[in-house]
């Protein structure tokens, strides 16, 4: 056979695949995901299996008020890329810098009741199984508010610096996408450590 | 078809730039090209897999007769662990991640993967895994001591692994080395995922993509939800350990048996993670050499997924003996035993493929059939441990080992050695030797086979698993001398490949682009790929472009 070239086929009339950030973004999600199943599942499977106290019910308090801010939080990160959609670079920088904000407060909130439960009740991560699953789950939850906390502000620090315009609106939709997860968690985490295990 | 046929995209030109050894090296080192990384990693696999041959080697010399003490107990203990370990995070993840990573982008016509960047960082976290696991050979003791490796068995169960029992870092090193190569493993899964359904070249559905990138999907798709359990457990090991924590602390009310659930949720998907991608070789092996289409496409692609769903819900057949209640063993067992319905119908279908077809039997071809041969022996043993009342005999006996090892040299390592002849061509424009093929693929088969045949029979007359040695009258010396002879044909067959990569890679023939005469889009463009892969990225209309461009009279979009 002579050479020749693939004869070019005309490309079919509408090709669109999904947008890889999107499906980055879900896929890092399953997985962790399943890392909070794993935790939980341990959370709930030694629920009053202590040897030696305290309980749940001695120490924790329910954190209403930093639950409601990370919960706002989410609806806050919305308007912020809705409005950079638009276009409107002012009201994002605002709304993104009260996510951070909320989100600050939520972290200051666990500090407080980490402070309190290990200077104040000497409830440690070695005192007891609840010890260890509390401080663990919590923790973790913690962690990836952080990550998301990291994430958040480099976004602003661009914004100060005014590089951040409506082109970016897809990518912070993307970097929204998992701060809407680390709330969700917080719904699962929330109801299991302060509402069933208490 | 010779090698001036087809060209989607310019010659690899580009690539003949030379530089200096520390260009070549740093060129390599900052690599982000799927092509480059996908090679790092089935170089550093097959490095592995000679480690951990060694490693299973100095076992087998230990086991050859009763009484002996070649190495001492504590070295057997930790060959035990360091060759499990190795051999799946080590050797199995990273040489079928790396050809994951060579060949989906190309298969689905493709520049690169989606995060090029990301599957750096997911390469060098999984070297820099094993390069930890294996530094405890020096550093395992810390600072009081001339150091050691593992010793606590691959599956490390606890409490074996707790402070207490574990002491030194040994088993610290164990940990983060799992956890570290398991991140690298979920990025390049989520990269898979992304590019298979974000890249595409236009004209290619889902329903029309390869067989392996529909097989390597499922395999990333399962690796987001198995790897990541695994992760969690060694976190909570990690907790354990460091700050005191009470996870799988049993004098605190902690659970031994939670561990071996998490463990094996990962241990169990892991196993079909890793088989997969070998159908996925096959997959695409055996219908070139039978120049047929796939038998049964759509079949094969449901077979596949309902592996990876049900595959999730098998673990605890690992556990039949911890004493779980009748209804969770009933469950598990049944699980079991339904993946062997999938895997029947893949078997027919890759039987269906060569009946009637023009078999070539050339060495990718050789080791396929010999891998449905020994995969079906392989399923049935294992379709023999889901029955719960013959698992609570033979678990943790040789049975086992022969079991395993079946599925993973028998059906896995064939397929691997399959596909590193069918697509060593393309990596490298050169032809490996077919003679030394095929000395390659009888001595393995030969080897293989008196050493796994053979050891299923002490494992029936008793003889448990990780044992350091056995007294004379059990009736098991001559079985394990076998299965210690054996080795040395694999051993010798393993060398030979090595040779024949060398020897191939100075003075092997030209290969062209498509020295097969195949069908998928990787045979379109020049050997070895140039970086950007496609010039011009194709259009495809069938499951088999190449074979519509060179047979445009008769072009397969018109049945599909």
């Amino acid at each position: 056979m002579s050479a020749r070239t693939a004869p070019i086929l005309p490309a079919p009339a509408s090709w669109r695949l999904p947008d890889r950030g999107i499906v980055g973004m879900v896929s890092l999600i399953v997985a962790e995901t399943a890392i909070f199943t794993i935790f939980v599942v341990a959370y709930l499977y030694y629920l009053g299996k202590n040897l030696s106290g305290p309980e749940p019910r001695q120490v924790l308090e329910v954190p209403v008020f930093i639950s409601i801010c990370l919960w706002a939080s989410s609806a806050t990160v919305e308007l912020a890329v809705r409005a950079l959609r638009r276009g409107s670079t002012r009201p994002f920088g605002l709304w993104w810098l009260a996510t951070i904000v909320l989100a600050a407060v939520f972290l200051g909130g666990t500090a407080r009741e980490w402070y309190h439960l290990i200077y104040v009740e000497g409830f440690t991560i070695r005192t007891n199984l609840f010890g260890t699953t509390f401080y663990s789950l919590v923790g973790l939850h913690a962690f990836h508010v952080m990550v998301g906390l990291v994430g958040l502000a480099l976004v602003q620090a661009f914004a100060f610096l005014g590089r951040v315009g409506p082109e970016h609106a897809h990518r912070t939709h993307v970097l929204g996408l998992y701060w809407h997860f680390v709330d969700a968690v917080w719904v699962v985490v929330f109801t299991v450590v302060y509402v069933i295990g208490r | 078809m010779t090698s001036d046929s087809l060209t989607l995209g310019g010659a690899g030109a580009a690539d003949a730039r030379d530089g200096t050894f520390l260009e070549t090296l740093h060129d390599w080192v900052v690599t982000v090209d799927h092509k480059r990384l996908g090679l790092l990693y089935i170089v550093y696999g097959i490095v592995f897999l000679a480690v951990g041959g060694l490693e299973a080697t100095i076992m087998r010399v230990q086991l050859a007769a009763a009484n002996l003490h070649v190495v001492s107990p504590q070295v057997f203990n930790r060959m035990m662990t360091m060759h499990g370990t190795t051999m799946v995070f080590l050797v199995g993840v990273p040489i079928l991640f790396g050809f994951g990573n060579y060949l989906v982008p190309l298969m689905v016509g493709a520049r690169d993967m989606a995060f090029p960047r990301l599957n750096a960082l997911g390469f060098w976290l999984t070297a820099f895994g094993g390069f930890l696991l294996y530094f405890s050979f020096l550093g395992g003791d810390g600072l009081y001591g001339a150091g050691s490796a593992p010793d606590v068995g691959w599956f490390a169960y606890a409490p074996l692994t707790s402070t207490a029992f574990s002491k030194g870092h040994s088993t610290d090193y164990w940990t983060l080395a799992i956890l570290l190569g398991g991140f690298g493993t979920i990025g390049t899964a989520i990269n898979i995922i992304t590019t298979v359904l974000c890249l595409r070249c236009p004209g290619m559905t889902l329903g029309k993509m390869p067989l392996a990138v529909w097989m390597f999907f499922t395999m990333s798709a399962m690796t987001l939800v198995v790897m990541t359990p695994l992760s969690a457990a060694q976190i909570m090991l990690c907790i354990d350990r460091y700050l005191g924590g009470h996870f799988f602390d049993t004098q605190a009310g902690g659970s031994a048996v939670i561990w071996q659930h998490f463990f094996w949720m990962f241990g169990h998907p892991e196993v079909y993670v890793l088989i997969i991608p070998g159908f996925a070789f096959a997959s695409e092996i055996i219908p070139v050499f039978s120049r047929k289409a796939i038998f049964g496409y759509p079949a094969m692609v449901a077979a596949t997924t309902g592996i990876g769903f049900l595959s999730m819900g098998v673990w605890a057949h690992h556990m039949f003996t911890v004493g779980m209640s009748s209804h969770a063993n009933t469950f598990f067992a049944l699980i079991t035993m339904a993946v062997g319905i999938p895997t029947g119908i893949k078997i027919f279908n890759w039987l269906g493929t060569m009946w009637g077809g023009k078999i070539r039997f050339a060495t990718p071809m050789m080791f396929c059939l010999g891998f449905l041969f020994q995969f079906l022996i392989a399923g049935l043993t294992g379709i023999m441990l889901a029955a719960v009342p013959f698992d609570w005999q033979l678990s943790d006996s040789y049975f086992v080992v022969a079991h395993f090892h079946y599925v993973l040299l028998g059906g896995l390592l064939m397929t691997i050695f399959a596909a590193m002849y069918y697509w060593f061509p393309k990596a490298t424009g050169k032809m490996l030797s077919q003679t030394l093929g095929r000395w390659h693929f009888w001595l393995f088969v030969i080897g293989f086979h008196l050493t796994f045949d053979t050891m299923h029979i002490p494992g029936i007359l008793g003889m448990p698993r990780r044992i350091y040695t056995y007294e004379a009258d059990r009736g098991w010396d001559v079985f394990n001398l076998i299965c210690t002879v054996g080795v040395a044909f694999q051993a010798l067959a393993i060398v030979l490949f090595l040779w024949n990569v060398v020897r191939s890679l100075l003075w092997g023939k030209d290969a062209g682009n498509d020295p097969w005469d195949a069908w998928t889009l990787e045979w379109a463009v020049s050997s070895p790929p140039p970086h950007y892969n496609f010039a011009l990225l194709p259009v495809v209309r069938s499951r088999r472009p190449l074979w519509d461009f060179k047979h445009p009279e008769d072009p397969d979009w018109l049945y599909e």
